[in-house]
């Protein structure tokens, strides 16, 4: 017979935190949080010693102090009187704009270039993947002075459009001045206009949002979603009848009708670019360090989007298509409603990754002298208080907000598309 | 039955496919005038190709190696062809050496003497020595690149992040020696220390004695054997590094030590340790939100703000530094990427043969994992080594900062096509080279599944 008895009583031995799968885990985390606590203290405790060695502890209230600097391209109004914060709120302001200027053309560029490259014509294809490997191996910081050096070598000087007989001359019907200062286009004026709105009063992010433009994007918005609702009734009636309606006229006047009748309203037309005196006024000027940037960013990362997008195409597996040609379905809608929803899935995701590395690669407008955000606060500012701990701070903590909305963004989107599998 | 017999009953001879589907004429046929709108594109290419070549090829090789400035350049070119569309490689020739060197002296103890006027005693530039690293590095690389190279090899790929320091700075040989003496007790007390001490015992007694020996004793142990037998190389300052050297010493730097720790970090955030996990994580996505430019600002202006007070070490340590932890959090998420890949199966495999966690990591994860990673892996090398330029920014002399120096030169101002040609051409190089190693890999390691 035998007899049970109870297991030994475990007793607790200071070896069992090492040997002791149980309590190993919490020993190397405990350690783990003691050796980081220790190096940070470590690491804030010499800043400390230093900055106060110094003489400048860490105080953000320069901030509000006048930058003394000119911006030379802004969107918002601004002069050197204005505080640092406001300057780095327009450099701010130049960092989206380049980057969203930036990722709208690389996206064209590279969604032609990666559709190019799977072409049947084999010169086509082998020209496009000269471009990929040529921009690809090639250090952006080096596009971006060359881009800057072919701008302003190459280009003629604004006085060279003087005179009777003028050594250049502007493009595109009078209208497009391409000068080695920057380029003028005409910009779009309202003789009728309903002014503006001022937002933030006179803190350092006032703003003034122009009604016309605010109107015409309301007007567009709600014309396409009426054509949105015009295109569900033609697909119900199709689902229910099997005839579709006939509706692209319908939707061509809904979208065009009501802001053509808005821009006539506000007296829309064009102000173009005139020279005076030694240089040209009206229109919109961008300077040649924008533009340089713009381009070079956005070469640079078509050649890694055309990457991506012949990648998506290609993960596309054959029978997909050739299922669906065997529904019946035509060779557009095939592209629109079997191939582009899965190869989206694929191409989205390192997409927005890409905007974020163009947006993150704008910061080397300092090599350019374009104020973006770096230029401004990074640079300007940072070099005249001498608050590089100040600064520095600030600038990365705005760049990780930057990086954590475009990251939020596309986590929805994959949460949105994800396959429901096993 | 009718006589008239339409079967035929032999078959006849294969006759030739027909001369359009075939050779040259078929494939071009196929490939390039298969329809009006390929027709088209081809001869819209072609036009396209002819334009810029007629001006790219004269462009090129009609040019000037002989002048001493740009304008020189430009009465040379007129005077021979009549306009100045032409390549001014007078420019490469002038400061070749500077593109690819910086400032780096070439006689280190003649301040004075250029490589066009040695000193009397000179007896080969100092450039030798960066050249001999850069020989040496393919060296160590090659058994670590290539299998059918000789194992042997390793030892220069050991040896190589003790040589190539004193290579490129100098001094005497004998503090990278005692640097390596004091790695070799750490892995020697480590691996035979097991049986006495146990595992734990062996690693810290290891930890203490390498830490006692690199503070304390290899120091006065170095001057000791330097004053016996002097080894020595004269000594070039960080500051006058510059040019493609710079790039590539950051770009190697930075790609051979992000590399493990990039692992190290991939495994945190993979792991099931709750602490360990949150630090890396928040490494990898802080360092992954801002741009390289911002980080190496830090270690320009605030690093040494980090330090004790009264250090100071200089500024290419700290980019390499900054360059180093920027890699490493792209590396990690690439490997990243490599783990989550692999199917469930085989760490559960693992686990039920019985291995540890570090033993299943060696011998089962990893090895697949970074298979898996390759592409990932060498694209994160070439980004790496592409934003070695953008310290130039900061004011290190790199092939772009010194070009921008040369273009401000009174001599060169204005020139700027056949500069960055040069330039870019030697990225091209490393970064398209790296590219095509990693296809040739990811064929070799090839294993048939996916």
């Amino acid at each position: 017979m035998t007899t049970y008895t109870d297991p030994p009583k475990e007793s607790f031995r200071l070896s069992m935190l090492l040997y002791d799968t149980r309590y190993r885990s919490m020993t190397i985390q405990i350690i783990a949080l003691m050796g980081f606590m220790l190096l940070a203290a470590w690491l804030i405790n010499n800043t400390i010693q230093n900055l106060a060695a110094l003489g400048k502890p860490i105080q953000f209230g320069f901030f509000t102090d006048a930058a003394g600097y000119d911006i030379n391209q802004h969107l918002l109004e601004y002069d050197n009187q204005d505080t640092h914060l406001r300057a780095s709120f327009i450099g701010l302001i130049n960092t989206l704009i380049v980057a969203a200027m930036g990722c709208v053309t690389a996206t064209i560029i590279g969604v032609m270039v990666g559709v190019l490259r799977l072409s049947r014509n084999w010169l086509v294809a082998k020209i496009m993947t000269v471009y990929v490997e040529m921009f690809r191996n090639i250090p952006v910081l080096l596009w971006i002075v060359l881009s800057m050096a072919i701008l302003i070598e190459s280009l003629p000087m604004p006085s060279a459009f003087r005179g009777e007989d003028p050594a250049a001359t502007m493009k595109i019907f009078d209208s497009v001045a391409l000068t080695n200062r920057g380029f003028y286009v005409p910009e779009p004026l309202f003789s009728r206009s309903l002014g503006d709105i001022h937002l933030f009063g006179q803190s350092s992010l006032r703003m003034d949002v122009s009604l016309d433009f605010l109107a015409f994007l309301i007007v567009l918005g709600l014309s396409i979603f009426a054509a949105r609702k015009v295109t569900a009734r033609a697909e119900a009636i199709q689902n229910a009848t099997g005839v579709r309606p006939t509706t692209w006229y319908i939707n061509l006047g809904i979208i065009v009708i009501p802001t053509m009748i808005l821009l006539i309203a506000l007296g829309f037309h064009l102000g173009y670019p005139e020279l005076k005196g030694f240089n040209f006024s009206g229109g919109i000027y961008m300077r040649n360090s924008l533009i340089a940037l713009w381009l070079a960013l956005s070469l640079y990362t078509a050649a890694f989007i055309a990457e991506i997008v012949r990648g998506g195409i290609l993960a596309i597996s054959h029978g997909q298509t050739e299922a669906a040609a065997a529904l019946g379905l035509r060779q557009g809608r095939i592209m629109r409603l079997v191939v582009l929803p899965q190869a989206l899935r694929v191409i989205v995701p390192p997409l927005i990754s890409q905007y974020l590395n163009l947006t993150k690669n704008s910061s080397l407008a300092i090599a350019v002298g374009y104020f973006d955000i770096t230029g401004t606060l990074g640079g300007v500012t940072m070099n005249q208080t001498g608050r590089e701990m100040e600064c520095m701070l600030f600038l990365m903590l705005i760049y990780l907000i930057i990086s954590l909305l475009i990251s939020g963004v596309m986590n929805l989107y994959n949460n949105r598309v994800k396959l429901v599998e096993r | 039955m009718s006589e008239h017999s339409f079967v035929r009953t032999e078959m006849l001879p294969e006759q030739a496919p027909p001369a359009t589907s075939i050779g040259v004429i078929g494939w071009m046929r196929e490939n390039l005038f298969s329809g009006w709108l390929n027709s088209t594109l081809t001869v819209l290419s072609i036009l396209f190709i002819y334009y810029v070549l007629s001006g790219v090829i004269p462009w090129t090789f009609q040019s000037v190696w002989n002048a001493g400035s740009l304008t020189e350049c430009r009465e040379i070119m007129n005077a021979t062809w009549g306009d100045t569309h032409h390549a001014c490689w007078a420019v490469i020739k002038d400061r070749w050496l500077q593109l690819l060197y910086g400032f780096y002296p070439p006689y280190p103890a003649y301040p004075s003497a250029t490589v066009s006027t040695p000193p009397p005693e000179g007896w080969l530039p100092s450039y030798f020595r960066p050249n001999l690293a850069l020989i040496l590095l393919f060296v160590a690389l090659a058994p670590v690149l290539f299998g059918r190279v000789p194992r042997q090899l390793l030892v220069v790929t050991a040896a190589y992040p003790f040589l190539m320091p004193w290579l490129l700075w100098g001094g005497t040989l004998w503090v990278p020696v005692m640097t390596a003496v004091g790695f070799a007790l750490l892995f020697g007390i480590a691996k035979y220390g097991q049986s006495t001490l146990g595992a734990l015992g062996s690693i810290i007694a290891a930890a203490v004695v390498a830490l006692v020996w690199w503070l304390f004793l290899s120091g006065p142990v170095a001057g000791l054997f330097a004053d016996i037998i002097p080894i020595r190389l004269p000594v070039v300052e960080s500051r006058a590094f510059g040019g493609f050297m710079l790039s590539i010493l950051i770009g190697v730097v930075a790609i051979g030590i992000s590399l493990p720790i990039g692992i190290v970090l991939a495994l945190g955030r993979q792991s099931d340790l709750m602490i360990v996990k949150t630090l890396c994580v928040g490494f990898i996505e802080f360092i992954r939100g801002v741009p390289l430019i911002t980080l190496l600002f830090v270690a320009s202006v605030l690093l040494n703000y980090f330090m004790p007070p009264g250090t100071n070490f200089d500024i290419i340590m700290r980019v390499m530094i900054m360059v180093t932890l920027f890699a490493s959090a792209y590396m990690a998420e690439v490997i990243r990427g490599g783990l989550a890949a692999l199917p469930k199966g085989q760490y559960e495999g693992a686990d039920s043969l019985g291995l540890n966690y570090w033993q299943a990591q060696r011998l089962i994860i990893m090895p697949q994992a970074l298979k898996i990673s390759i592409p990932g892996i060498v694209s994160t090398f070439i980004g790496v080594f592409k934003d070695t330029t953008l310290v130039s920014i900061i004011g290190l002399l790199d092939p772009i900062g010194l070009s921008q120096s040369i273009r401000a030169n009174q001599e060169w101002n204005g020139i700027y096509w056949e500069l960055f040609a040069f330039i870019a051409l030697l990225f091209f190089i490393c970064c398209f080279g790296m590219s095509r190693y990693s296809m040739w890999l990811e064929r070799k390691l090839q294993t048939g599944h996916r």
